[in-house]
């Protein structure tokens, strides 16, 4: 036998002992001896870490939106002092209430590094995943729940640290942008330095995460649980740890060089005859600064579909849950998926068309960009025709479950003309390429977050949310978001650049001011409608309506067999699988659902 | 007398040659994609309402069973296909992979992107231009040229000043002395990176005279936002009268090299 399969024989052998083994983690002793900080701080149990994931993760989304509605308030009336709370600002960031542009251009770095790395993917994979994905495949715990603590607390040490560096006396946050495009990010201030700091924690997080991820959905599925019987939502968090276990890596190796570059006086990205602020740098050179955009994108580009994916599994539950029947082409969209994941390492160059690219290289990832948009309909339509024929609930999830299709659609058909190297070369880089991929994260991929979050709160939490909170909540941002973002699509045909201070300045962004103006408006709407949820998510968590059964939703997946909200070690006793995850409506059934765990 | 362009919520003017085939792609496009958008929106409408829980009203266990959406998804991947092989492919192939040699183009120039401005640098009569060395870069001599190099005797250097003839072809070597910026003239349907360290051709040829701006389309530090430069396309008799008034205030600058 080869190394490769005794290392695969041994692991077997102690995971089949972790799943239902001697030391079964069902017997209720468990948590009873745990103190405290054990059971709710450090503590190994996925379902808190989860909940520890998706507490921290919303804080940071939180934030990361408040740098947002005051970077909304310079576009909308550039050079103007912030009312209300301008006076709160030093004079390092916004003196007499008037922001600088080196303030600006940290808030618009770290809204763009805190909402992917320490908001939506945290949330997503770190929340979700964690919280769900064991649950769905019957497991009692992750394989590694010790690991998957560590990874937790990495994520929270990178995201302090992000956080942190905006109180740097030097120069505040790091303010080149989420790409951090060298040179300019290797001569920025130090505040850099701690963004590529926190970067490699949150890269070890994840890796840590993905690792954890794909060994427990390989072996710890219940008896019965074959691949094909997978709630979709566990496939989508399949695909999107192999995703994070090969992309990440090659952005870790990119950022530890960036960092040489800036603390070492290396020049891996520097190259030869650099001239900067009138006068010759001092550095070695030879380097190029091409290499980053390759290395970021190798990552940033799946990190796209690290972004989506889990949304798309979420949405996937709810619509088949609120529709009452099977979803439709549940095979075409596994396979749509795991095609998806696999281009996704394909496409990254199409991010880099206006670097100088031949005829080869654009055709290349033009064609690859083309043939990922066909798997990316394929989910879509799919999702579209399973509402066809279902008896529809109205749910407050089922609400944002189907408001992400149109706004993903929206998202995913702007790309097109991003994708296609010639209409790219006007449009690249302006605001149609802010409201495309916003499109795609903000009403798509939150979207789907806010679904998850109410349909699977009473499971967590043991209570239901406010019904009408929930309501006005969606209603507010469906209308909110759109005014947020439409408007991005026409200052970019206009050809306003992206990342401007103040685009007036130019006579083409000048003609669209009105628009930056109710785009702002919009913005500041969205963030009061965000109230209701945050006052609903709280009160409905200590005085909502308790829930009277443990699958209050009428679901079919292995979740909703666990006690509520499910105790350390999940299952009362080893679950076991019997048909596919969406079985609703099946003829003959006097009952319109049969779940996944019962005979 | 200028002609007025106007400045609206859809494509800027255009005043290339090659424009036209960009915006057609952009404009078909967008055509493609409501047709997609109301196509599936209309659908989704009707099914919400149709399929909506009534009482006594099961779901429907095996739901659609054509195959319909099938060919829709065949219909979708050949209209993209059509789009990139008949459309993107040859355009890029036109304006932006094969660049003319120096001896097909009427004016060869070069542009140098700093923080936060740009640098035009004509090679003058002699069509040639004059070396340059990183380490000669100063506040007086912004391309660091080596001075009493004969090539560079007749060279003009200006600073956000970009003039180029209607009707000619140009081509423009551009690179960057500092960061990463992006040369972005919207009327011209023309966006490069400048990128340091590399010099990239790009080419073009206006169709209609008129004064325009040049963006910058890359962050390239706190200034990215007043990266503004201006072009003017001239007639070919203003553009060589422009250039001799550059010739001639040129040359009392010279003192300073």
């Amino acid at each position: 036998m080869s190394a490769g399969g005794g290392l695969y024989l041994g692991l077997r052998i102690s995971f089949q002992t972790r799943r239902w083994g001697t030391e079964s983690m069902s017997d209720g002793h468990h948590h009873e001896e745990l103190p405290f900080w054990r059971k709710y701080i450090f503590s190994v149990d996925h379902k808190v870490i989860g909940i520890q994931y998706a507490v921290t993760s919303l804080v940071f989304l939180f934030f990361g939106f408040c740098l947002m509605m005051l970077m909304r308030w310079q576009l909308a009336y550039p050079g103007q002092p912030i009312p209300f709370i301008g006076g709160l600002f030093s004079d390092a960031t916004a003196p007499g209430g008037v922001m600088l542009p080196e303030y600006y251009n940290q808030l618009g770095a770290m809204h763009g590094t805190i909402m992917v790395f320490l908001g939506v993917v945290p949330l997503s994979v770190g929340g979700f995943g964690n919280y769900i994905m064991p649950l769905q495949i019957g497991a009692p715990d992750m394989a590694f729940p010790k690991l998957n603590m560590a990874s937790y607390w990495v994520y929270l040490i990178g995201g302090t640290i992000m956080v942190l560096s905006f109180f740097i006396p030097e120069g505040g946050a790091a303010q080149s942008g989420w790409t951090s495009y060298p040179p300019l990010s290797v001569v920025a201030q130090e505040g850099q330095t701690w963004w590529l700091l926190g970067m490699l924690f949150l890269i070890f997080s994840s890796l840590l995460g993905s690792v954890n991820f794909i060994t427990t959905i390989m072996h710890l599925r219940a008896p019965g649980m074959t691949m094909m019987r997978l709630p979709f939502f566990v496939w989508a968090q399949f695909v999107t740890s192999f995703l994070l276990l090969l992309a990440f890596p090659p952005l870790q190796a990119a950022a530890t060089l960036q960092f040489m570059d800036r603390v070492f006086a290396t020049s891996f990205f520097l190259p030869t005859g650099l001239v900067v602020g009138g006068a010759p740098a001092a550095i070695s050179g030879g380097g190029n600064p091409l290499l980053w955009q390759h290395l970021f994108w190798f990552l940033a580009h799946p990190e796209v579909y690290v972004l989506i994916l889990p949304a798309f599994g979420i949405i996937t539950e709810i619509i088949a849950n609120n529709t009452r029947k099977p979803l439709w082409g549940y095979k075409s969209m596994v396979y749509a998926i795991c095609f998806l994941g696999f281009m996704s390492f394909v496409v990254w160059a199409h991010h880099m068309f206006m670097t100088g690219m031949g005829n080869f290289m654009s055709m290349f990832f033009q064609t690859t960009t083309m043939i990922i948009s066909i798997p990316s309909v394929i989910l879509l339509t799919a999702l579209l025709i399973s509402l066809w024929g279902g008896a529809i609930r109205f749910t407050v999830p089922m609400l944002f479950a189907l408001a992400f299709l149109p706004m993903f659609g929206i998202g995913g058909l702007t790309g097109l003309p991003l994708g296609l190297a010639s209409p790219d070369i006007h449009l690249h880089d302006t605001y149609y390429v802010i409201g495309h991929f916003h499109y795609v994260v903000a009403p798509g991929t939150l979207f789907a977050l806010f679904a998850g979050i109410y349909y699977w709160f009473p499971k967590a939490v043991g209570r239901h949310t406010n019904v009408w909170l929930g309501r006005i909540h969606f209603y507010g941002s469906f209308v909110c978001a759109n005014l947020v973002f439409m408007p991005m699509f026409f200052q970019g045909m206009a050809g306003t650049s992206r990342r401007l201070y103040d685009q007036t300045f130019y006579t083409h962004g000048a003609a669209v001011q009105d628009l930056t103006i109710l785009s702002s408006f919009g913005a500041w709407g969205l963030g009061f409608f965000q109230l209701f949820f945050i006052v609903n998510f709280f009160v409905s968590m200590f005085a909502g309506k308790k829930v009277e059964s443990d699958n209050p939703w009428d679901a079919t997946t292995l979740e909703w067999a666990t006690p509520t909200p499910p105790p350390h070690g999940n299952f009362l006793a080893p679950p076991k699988c019997y048909r596919g995850p969406y079985e609703y409506s099946v003829p003959g059934m006097s009952a319109d659902f049969q779940p996944q765990g019962e005979v | 007398m200028d002609k007025v362009y106007e400045y609206g919520w859809w494509l800027p003017p255009d005043v290339s040659v090659h424009g036209h085939r960009i915006d057609l792609i952009i404009n078909w496009l967008h055509w493609f994609m409501l047709a997609l958008f109301v196509g599936w929106g209309v659908f989704m409408v009707y099914t919400l309402i149709r399929f909506r829980a009534r009482p006594g009203v099961a779901a429907d266990y095996k739901g659609v069973q054509t195959h319909a959406s099938s060919y829709i998804e065949g219909v979708v991947a050949l209209i993209e296909v059509i789009f990139l092989v008949g459309l993107s492919i040859p355009v890029w192939a036109d304006v932006k992979a094969n660049p003319p040699s120096p001896s097909e183009a009427d004016v060869v120039l070069r542009v140098v992107g700093e923080q936060f401005a740009w640098n035009i640098h004509y090679p003058g009569a002699d069509g040639k231009f004059s070396k340059t060395d990183a380490a000669l870069v100063s506040q007086s001599n912004p391309l660091g040229l080596v001075g009493g190099d004969p090539d560079g005797a007749d060279d003009i250097v200006t600073l956000n000043q970009l003039h180029f003839p209607v009707g000619k072809k140009v081509l423009l070597n551009l690179s960057s002395k500092d960061v990463i910026h992006s040369f972005w003239l919207p009327t011209m349907r023309v966006k490069q990176d400048a990128i340091p360290g590399m010099t990239v051709p790009l080419w073009f040829e206006a169709k209609d005279t008129g004064q325009f701006e040049i963006a910058c389309a890359q962050l390239c530090g706190l200034g990215h936002y007043r990266m503004k430069g201006y072009f003017s396309i001239d007639t070919p008799d203003e553009f060589a009268k422009w250039l001799d008034e550059q010739k001639a205030s040129a040359a009392t600058e010279d003192d300073y090299y």
